[in-house]
């Protein structure tokens, strides 16, 4: 079974010349005929299929649209063209602790952003225990987020995305906050998440991570599908190409 | 049919989101204030006796005819502060959650309507200064009060599309923040606050006013809601259409807007 669907999707942006925030500049560059556009393609014609229990990979430089996949998946985005489509639900890690309110407590982002990622506030307080423990922030809890770190604050925002036993968790670079220990527990969570039948989407720059953790893997290059395949093929053709 | 059921579950799923939301808002407004909620009730009382003082001593020209001053003028702030705080947070609501935007799906309208509805809370809330001046002044209570929910519920309706609209042009043009500030006062002198437009003197200025005035919906809601809780009548067939059309109007050309252009907020942010 497909877990996720992508059809020929591509994602243009137009990288304004002149960058009108402005009622004024909008019209005179209007008037002018300066109204232009760069056309700019993020993604070009991608299509593939992830299927149910897959621990996927993305990989690929800098620029070559891997977040924007993502933010695709995910629904941020709406492709240009093509479509994309997921069965089940999803719990996005495209940046650790996107919405958290930094003036608020640990406790009220943690309701907070739970009702962000589609949660009832009773579950909530029934996990509520799962995710400190999880994050190891016992003594912080009433404290404003403002004063966290940003591995602490990565600490809390990962267990709260991985608390919901989501079908298709997409995570994005996230792993390289934090200290090895965390990152080790974050590895184990996700694999205790796909033994539980959760299909992963990760992006790294460690192929290593890639390799110790996914069974298949795309290459996406400036926006085009390079390869795809087990993950053995791709990353031997990828670390090739840039070794040299 | 599919569509509106698809927008339902969508909205069910999120109301959790549109509770905590508010509830965000009410503690970060009053954190680190001593007096802490009271400011939602004292802050319109304070400025209801300054209003009153200044427009019964200095700058009298009200017109004769309004019966219960600091009352009548209680309701046209009270009202005006919410349209104007409604409309104003919800403008820059859906720019402001940016960071989020770009990272989770959440459907978008829930960011307008979560100042909208946090207005409306803290509208309430101001009610009971309110009931204060209206103890104080030993106004009469009529059975007609309860009327007074139909302006109030369909001015936030008429809140909510003219919120949608604004929260829309923000993303793509900053400058409607400081026009809408602008118009809101213009606005404000414009809605009967503190006079009564159909009992000014008689001159030519009056006349015009008080045609210019009839297109005003935000004049039509306040007279509403004075009939109702002030002078114990009725509403009558042309504010219950007034009101009702407007709130309609604005609702469905604001979902529109902001339907139409919802996939593009994220590349403007």
């Amino acid at each position: 079974m497909n877990m996720v669907e992508i059809n020929n999707v591509s994602m243009r942006f137009n990288l304004a010349r002149e960058k009108s925030e402005s009622l004024k500049e909008y019209f005179l560059q209007l008037v002018h005929g300066k109204l232009q556009f760069d056309e700019f393609y993020a993604l070009r014609n991608v299509s593939f299929n992830v299927e149910k229990g897959d621990f996927f990979g993305l990989i690929g430089l800098n620029g070559s649209g891997k977040s924007t996949l993502l933010k695709v998946i995910s629904g941020v985005y709406k492709p240009t063209e093509g479509y994309t489509k997921v069965n089940g639900t999803i719990a996005p890690l495209i940046e650790l602790g996107a919405g958290f309110d930094m003036d608020l407590t640990a406790r009220e982002n943690i309701y907070l952003n739970g009702t962000v990622l589609g949660l009832t506030p009773k579950y909530i307080s029934e996990k509520f225990d799962e995710i400190v423990e999880f994050s190891e922030l016992h003594d912080f809890i009433d404290v404003p987020l403002k004063n966290y770190s940003s591995g602490m604050i990565a600490r809390i925002g990962f267990a709260i995305a991985t608390v919901t036993k989501p079908d298709l968790l997409i995570a994005d670079e996230i792993l390289s906050v934090g200290d090895f220990l965390f990152q080790e527990k974050c590895e184990k969570r996700m694999q205790s998440l796909r033994d539980g039948g959760t299909t992963m989407i990760l992006v790294s720059h460690s192929i290593q991570q890639i390799e110790r953790n996914c069974n298949k893997v795309a290459w996406l290059e400036k926006g085009q599908l390079k390869m795809i395949g087990d993950t053995k093929t791709v990353c031997d053709a990828y670390k090739q190409i840039h070794r040299e | 049919m599919e569509l509106f059921k698809a927008y339902c579950r969508d909205f069910l799923r999120y109301r959790h989101l549109l509770e905590n939301l508010v509830g965000r808002d009410f503690k970060l407004k009053y954190r680190r204030s001593i007096l802490g909620m009271l400011w939602s009730i004292l802050n319109p009382l304070l400025m209801n006796v300054v209003m009153v003082i200044v427009f019964s001593t200095i700058l009298d020209m009200r017109g004769g005819g309004i019966e219960n001053f600091p009352v009548y003028l209680i309701i046209g702030q009270l009202l005006f502060t919410f349209f104007s705080e409604a409309t104003g947070a919800a403008m820059g609501s859906v720019l402001a959650s940016s960071a989020l935007l770009r990272k989770v799906y959440i459907p978008k309208y829930i960011f307008p309507l979560e100042k909208v509805c946090f207005a409306l809370v803290n509208c309430v809330f101001s009610f009971i200064a309110l009931i204060v001046v209206m103890l104080f002044t030993r106004a009469p209570l009529y059975l007609t009060v309860p009327l007074a929910l139909y302006p109030l519920l369909t001015l936030f309706v008429f809140s909510l599309g003219i919120g949608l609209v604004l929260a829309t042009l923000t993303v793509f043009f900053r400058d409607v923040v400081h026009l809408w500030a602008v118009f809101l006062t213009a606005l404000n002198y414009f809605s009967a606050i503190f006079y009564d437009p159909m009992a000014l003197p008689d001159s030519p200025a009056v006349e015009m006013l008080q045609n210019f005035i009839c297109f005003n919906p935000v004049y039509w809601y306040i007279t509403a809601f004075r009939g109702a809780v002030l002078d114990g009548r009725l509403l009558t067939v042309d504010e219950l259409l007034v009101c009702g059309i407007c709130a309609l109007v604005a609702l469905v050309v604001g979902l529109i807007v902001f339907r139409k252009q919802q996939d593009k907020f994220v590349l403007h942010m």
